[in-house]
C-alpha cells in the first residue's frame, strides 16, 4: 500500500470494544454513537484519501458537556481519541486509528451570538467556514480566513489546523481572527479561554491551541472576529514570459507600498491545465501568470489597479486584463479556484504546501522541476505569492504504486528544498501524518521535545490524536523521557 | 510619593553578548537554583507582579537587525535591539511594523529605549490593534532560551507557517516566564503615504464609543479609534484615524464624515497633529495625572465598555478608551487594594479582564496584577509554563503567585 506508517492498534483496547461502546452509549444517547461497520466507514479517512483506518467507534456529541463526558471516559479508560471536523484535512490530520474513538463536532453547528458593533461572533465549532460568513453576509460582514475547502470544512478543523486561504495576505490566518474558545481537556474539564475582548489575560494558551492539530483538547465553541465587507473588489490578470519576471513584479508591488488582498501565481503547466478546464481566458503564451486582487470603492480600485499595472508593465508583463464587470472578475478567479479540480480531471496528484521566502521563488521553481524530472513526473505550481505559500501539484497515477511512491519521494524533496531556503514544511495544511517524519528536517530534537512537553501539559497520557505531527519513532521514547 | 517601579532587589545584572551566553547563564541559574529576573532596557519595569531574584539577566546587549526584506514584508532583530532602531531601519525602506507598539515609558516614568524583547514579552500593542492585530499577530518567528537552558526556534521568516505548534504566540505576552527571547521576526507593512484624524467633539462616553463602533464597521479601514473624555474646557474627543494613499484618504475621510456627521461637529487633524495625538494614545498619555495614582488597563467587548465605566465612575480619577472602546484605561486614587474590590467584580460582570498596570511594589505583591484565572485555566497555564521552565528560574511569580 502506501508509505506512511501508523502505530499498531492496542489489542487490549480492541478486546474491550463492546465495553467501551457501552460506556459511550451511556454518555451520548441514540444515534450519537456510531458502531456499525457501514456507518463507521464514512469516517475512515479524510482528504488524504490514500490512507484509511477504521475507527473503534464514532461519537457525535450534541453538547459541550457530552464532549467533556466522552473525553473524561476515554481518559479514564486509556482509549485514544481522534477529533474530527468535516474530515477535509489534506495532511491526514483526522485519520482515525483502529483503537481510537473518533469524536466529531458535526452536530454542534449553531450560531450562538452576533455582536456587529464589537465585530465578533460566537459559534459552535461544527459550523462550516462558509456557514459563518453566510450567517452575517446580509449584514455586510464576513469571516476572513477562506481555505479552499470552505464549503465543507468546519471552524473546529480550521482552529485545529490554523487554516489560511487566498486572502490572508491582508486579513491573516485563523489565529489572527480567533478571540476565544470553549476548550475541553482530555480530563473532561471545560475551560473558557479568551473571550470577546481584543486580548486575553495570562499566557496566550489560545495562540498555542490554534494550530495544535487536535492534540491538546477539543474546541466546541469559538468567538470569531468578523469584518465589514469592502466596498468592492476587483482582480487583474497579468501574463509574464518567465516566473522570474512575475516574481520580480510581486516584489515591486509590495515594495511600492501596495498590499493587495491576494496575489496568486500559476506556472505554465498550471495555466494550460486550468485554461483547458475553465476557459478563463488565461494567456497560453505566458510562462507565468499573476492574479492580483485589490479592494475599495470604484475610484480606489481604478487607481490602485493603474498603479499595479504600471509596475507589472515595468517588470515585463506581456499581457494584462482587468475585470470590468463582476462576470469578468469571476472568470479570472474561475481558473484559479478550479485549479485542483482541473488537475484532478487529467491526473491524480499530491498537493504540497511548503512556504518559501517570496524572493527565492525562481530558484525553488527550478529545483522543483529538477526534482520531478528526475522522477519522471510532471508538476504544476500554484503559489500564494504575497505570503510565500507554494502548492506544487505533483502528478502521478494512482493505479501505479511505483508512481505514487515516486510522487511522495518528490514531494518530500520539494519540502526539504523549501526548508533549505528558509521556508517551512507546511503553510496551511498542517503536518498531520503526511509531514510527520519530515519534522526533523525543520526542527532540532530539542525543539520537537519542547513541543511534545507542551502537548503533555495538556494531555499527559498522550491520548489526543496521538499519531500525528511528531515522527512516530521519536514520539514514545520522548514521551516517556519527558514524563 | 514615587513608585520606584524598577527597584526590585537585584544586586547583580548580567548582560550576555550572545545567545550562547544567555544559555550559559540560564543553565547556571538552574544549577544553583537561583532564579533570574529577565529584562530588556527596563522601560517596562513595573509591569507585572514583583519577582524575587538575586540576579537579573538583561538582553540589552543582544542587538542588531538581522534580516530586513521589504519585498517579503519581514524584519528580524535580536532581542535587545531598540524598537526605535528597527522602526528607523524599516522607515528607510518605506515600511513599519505591521502592529503599532505601545510605549510604557510615560506610565512608569522610565527612560531609555524600549527593546524588541520587551515589546514581545509584554505583547505591547497600541491603537492600530483595533484593525491590524496585536504584537502577537505580527510576530511570525522567535528564538529563545527556555527555562531548561535550551535554545529553541518557533515559526520562522515566512508569513504562512503551521509547521509544529505555534510557540511564537506563547512567547508573546509571556513576560519572560517561559523563555528568554533572543531574536524576533515580525511581519511588516508599507508605511502609508499619509494620515488624518477625524474628531467628533462633545459626545458622552456611550455616544462616543457608539460612534467608534459605527466607524469600525464601515469599509474605510479606520486604524485608530479612541475616545478621550472632556477635561476642563476641552470637550470630549471621539478620534478616528485613517491612514492611506493621499487620494484614497480624501475619499475615505469624506465618506466617513458622511457616515458619522449626524453625531456631532467634526474636525480633521493635519498630519503632524494626528501623529502626535496617536503617539500619546499609544503611551496612555491622555490618562496621566498625579504620579501617585494607580492605573488599570481593562479589556472588554466595546459594546459593554461604556456601561462598565459608568459602574466604575465612583473610583475613576481619569480614564479614556482605545480600540473602539475595547480597551479602557482608568486611573484611581491610591488605595491599599488599588480599588481591586470595585474594579474586579465590575469587569468580570462585563466579561472583560483587568490588569493593574501601575501600583507600588507592595501593592503589586499583595493584589492580583493579572486577571485571576478559573482553576482549570490556572492549572493549564502552570503546566504549560512548567513545560518550559520546570525549575521556575525565569521571572518566577511575574504572572501569578507561586
Amino acid at each position: 500500500m502506501t508509505g506512511i506508517a501508523m502505530p499498531a492498534a492496542d489489542p487490549r483496547i480492541l478486546a474491550r470494544r463492546d465495553e467501551i461502546v457501552a460506556g459511550l452509549r451511556a454518555l451520548v444517547p441514540g444515534e450519537g454513537v456510531i458502531v456499525s461497520e457501514d456507518e463507521r466507514r464514512a469516517f475512515e479517512t479524510d482528504a488524504l484519501t490514500a490512507y484509511r483506518r477504521m475507527p473503534l467507534a464514532v461519537v457525535l456529541p450534541s453538547t459541550t458537556e457530552q464532549v467533556a463526558a466522552v473525553l473524561a471516559f476515554c481518559d479514564r479508560e486509556g482509549v485514544p481519541v481522534v477529533p474530527r471536523g468535516a474530515g477535509t484535512s489534506l495532511a491526514g490530520g483526522a485519520l482515525p486509528q483502529e483503537d481510537a474513538v473518533v469524536i466529531g463536532v458535526s452536530k454542534m453547528a449553531r450560531v450562538l451570538d452576533v455582536d456587529l458593533a464589537s465585530r465578533t461572533m460566537r459559534v459552535q465549532t461544527g459550523i462550516t467556514n462558509l456557514g459563518v460568513s453566510a450567517a452575517i453576509a446580509h449584514e455586510g460582514f464576513f469571516y476572513a480566513p477562506d481555505p479552499s475547502s470552505q464549503l465543507a470544512c468546519t471552524i473546529a478543523g480550521n482552529i485545529a489546523m490554523n487554516s489560511g486561504g487566498a486572502h490572508c495576505l491582508k486579513y491573516g490566518v485563523t489565529t489572527n481572527n480567533l478571540m476565544g474558545v470553549t476548550f475541553v481537556t482530555m480530563r473532561g474539564e471545560i475551560v473558557e479561554i479568551g473571550g470577546d475582548a481584543m486580548d486575553a489575560p495570562g499566557l496566550d494558551l489560545l495562540g498555542v491551541i490554534c494550530g495544535s492539530e487536535g492534540q491538546f483538547g477539543m474546541v466546541t465553541e469559538a468567538t470569531l472576529r468578523i469584518l465589514p465587507m469592502a466596498e468592492g473588489a476587483r482582480p487583474i490578470l497579468f501574463g509574464f514570459e518567465t516566473s522570474e519576471a512575475a516574481g520580480a513584479a510581486v516584489a515591486a508591488v509590495l515594495g511600492a507600498g501596495i498590499v493587495p488582498v491576494a496575489i496568486e501565481f500559476m506556472d505554465k503547466i498550471a495555466i494550460d491545465i486550468c485554461e483547458d478546464f475553465a476557459h478563463a481566458g488565461y494567456p497560453r503564451d505566458a510562462g507565468a501568470l499573476l492574479i492580483v486582487e485589490v479592494e475599495g470603492s470604484k475610484v480606489e480600485l481604478d487607481e490602485q489597479l493603474a498603479r499595479i499595472e504600471a509596475i507589472a508593465r515595468q517588470h515585463g508583463a506581456t499581457s494584462s486584463r482587468q475585470a470590468s464587470t463582476a462576470a469578468e472578475a469571476a472568470a479570472i478567479w474561475k481558473g484559479r479556484k478550479s485549479a485542483f479540480g482541473a488537475m484532478g480531471r487529467i491526473s491524480d496528484y499530491i498537493c504540497m504546501d511548503g512556504t518559501i521566502p517570496t524572493g527565492r521563488l525562481p530558484e525553488v521553481l527550478h529545483r522543483i522541476t529538477e526534482i520531478c524530472d528526475a522522477q519522471g513526473l510532471k508538476v504544476a505550481n500554484i503559489f500564494h505569492a504575497g505570503d510565500g505559500n507554494l502548492h506544487p501539484l505533483v502528478l502521478y497515477d494512482m493505479n501505479d504504486p511505483v508512481s505514487l511512491a515516486k510522487a511522495e519521494e518528490a514531494g518530500e524533496e520539494i519540502l526539504r528544498a523549501c526548508v533549505e531556503v528558509g521556508g517551512c514544511l507546511t503553510g496551511e495544511h498542517g503536518v498531520g501524518i503526511e509531514k510527520r517524519e519530515l519534522m526533523t528536517v525543520q526542527f532540532t530534537h530539542v525543539e520537537l521535545a519542547q513541543m511534545m512537553r507542551v502537548k503533555q501539559a495538556f494531555d499527559p497520557n498522550w491520548l489526543m490524536n496521538p499519531a500525528k505531527v511528531f515522527p512516530l519513532e521519536m514520539r514514545f521514547p520522548s514521551h516517556k523521557a519527558a514524563a | 510619593m514615587t513608585f520606584q517601579v524598577s527597584q526590585e532587589a537585584t544586586s547583580d545584572v548580567v548582560s550576555p553578548l550572545d545567545e550562547a551566553g544567555v544559555g550559559a547563564i540560564v543553565l547556571d541559574a538552574i544549577e544553583r537554583k537561583a532564579p533570574l529576573a529577565i529584562r530588556g532596557a527596563g522601560t517596562r519595569a513595573g509591569l507585572g507582579r514583583p519577582v524575587q531574584a538575586a540576579r537579573a539577566l538583561s538582553t540589552e546587549r543582544l542587538t542588531g537587525v538581522t534580516l530586513l526584506e521589504p519585498s517579503e514584508l519581514v524584519v528580524s532583530a535580536r532581542a535587545g535591539t531598540p524598537v526605535a532602531e528597527v522602526e528607523a531601519a524599516l522607515a528607510e525602506k518605506g515600511q513599519r511594523l505591521a502592529f503599532e507598539p505601545f510605549d510604557h515609558r510615560p506610565l512608569y516614568g522610565t527612560s531609555g529605549e524600549p527593546t524588541i524583547g520587551g515589546l514581545v514579552a509584554a505583547n505591547a500593542s497600541g491603537p492600530r490593534r483595533v484593525i491590524a492585530g496585536a504584537a502577537r499577530d505580527a510576530l511570525i518567528g522567535v528564538r529563545m532560551v527556555t527555562g531548561r537552558g535550551e535554545i529553541i526556534r518557533s515559526g520562522g521568516r515566512v508569513m504562512k507557517n503551521v509547521t509544529g505548534y505555534d510557540l511564537v504566540k506563547l512567547a508573546a505576552g509571556s513576560h519572560g516566564t517561559i523563555g528568554v527571547l533572543t531574536e524576533a521576526t515580525f511581519k511588516t507593512l508599507p508605511m502609508p503615504e499619509s494620515e488624518t484624524t477625524l474628531v467628533l467633539e462633545g459626545l458622552d462616553d456611550a455616544a462616543g464609543v457608539a460612534a467608534l463602533c459605527a466607524a469600525m464597521v464601515t469599509p474605510f479601514e479606520v486604524t485608530g479609534a479612541a475616545y478621550l473624555p472632556a477635561r476642563g474646557d476641552t470637550p470630549s474627543c471621539t478620534c478616528l484615524r485613517l491612514e492611506n494613499f493621499e487620494s484614497q484618504l480624501r475619499y475615505r475621510t469624506a465618506a466617513l464624515e458622511k457616515a458619522l456627521g449626524h453625531r456631532g461637529p467634526t474636525n480633521r487633524l493635519d498630519v503632524p497633529t494626528s501623529r502626535a495625538l496617536w503617539r500619546e494614545i499609544a503611551a496612555a498619555a491622555p490618562l496621566l495625572g498625579p504620579e501617585r495614582r494607580m492605573i488599570w488597563r481593562i479589556s472588554a467587548a466595546p459594546t459593554r465598555a461604556a456601561e462598565l465605566v459608568a459602574k466604575l465612575r465612583p473610583v475613576i480619577a481619569s480614564h479614556f478608551y482605545d480600540w473602539s472602546g475595547g480597551l479602557v484605561w482608568i486611573a484611581v486614587e491610591p488605595a491599599e487594594d488599588a480599588c481591586a474590590g470595585v474594579v474586579r467584580p465590575a469587569v468580570q460582570a462585563a466579561r472583560g479582564h483587568a490588569t493593574l498596570i501601575r501600583a507600588p511594589l507592595a501593592t503589586r505583591a499583595a493584589v492580583e496584577v493579572f486577571e485571576p484565572q478559573a482553576p482549570a485555566l490556572a492549572r493549564l497555564t502552570r503546566a504549560v509554563t512548567a513545560a518550559f521552565d520546570p525549575e521556575g528560574v525565569l521571572n518566577p511569580g511575574r504572572m501569578h503567585a507561586l
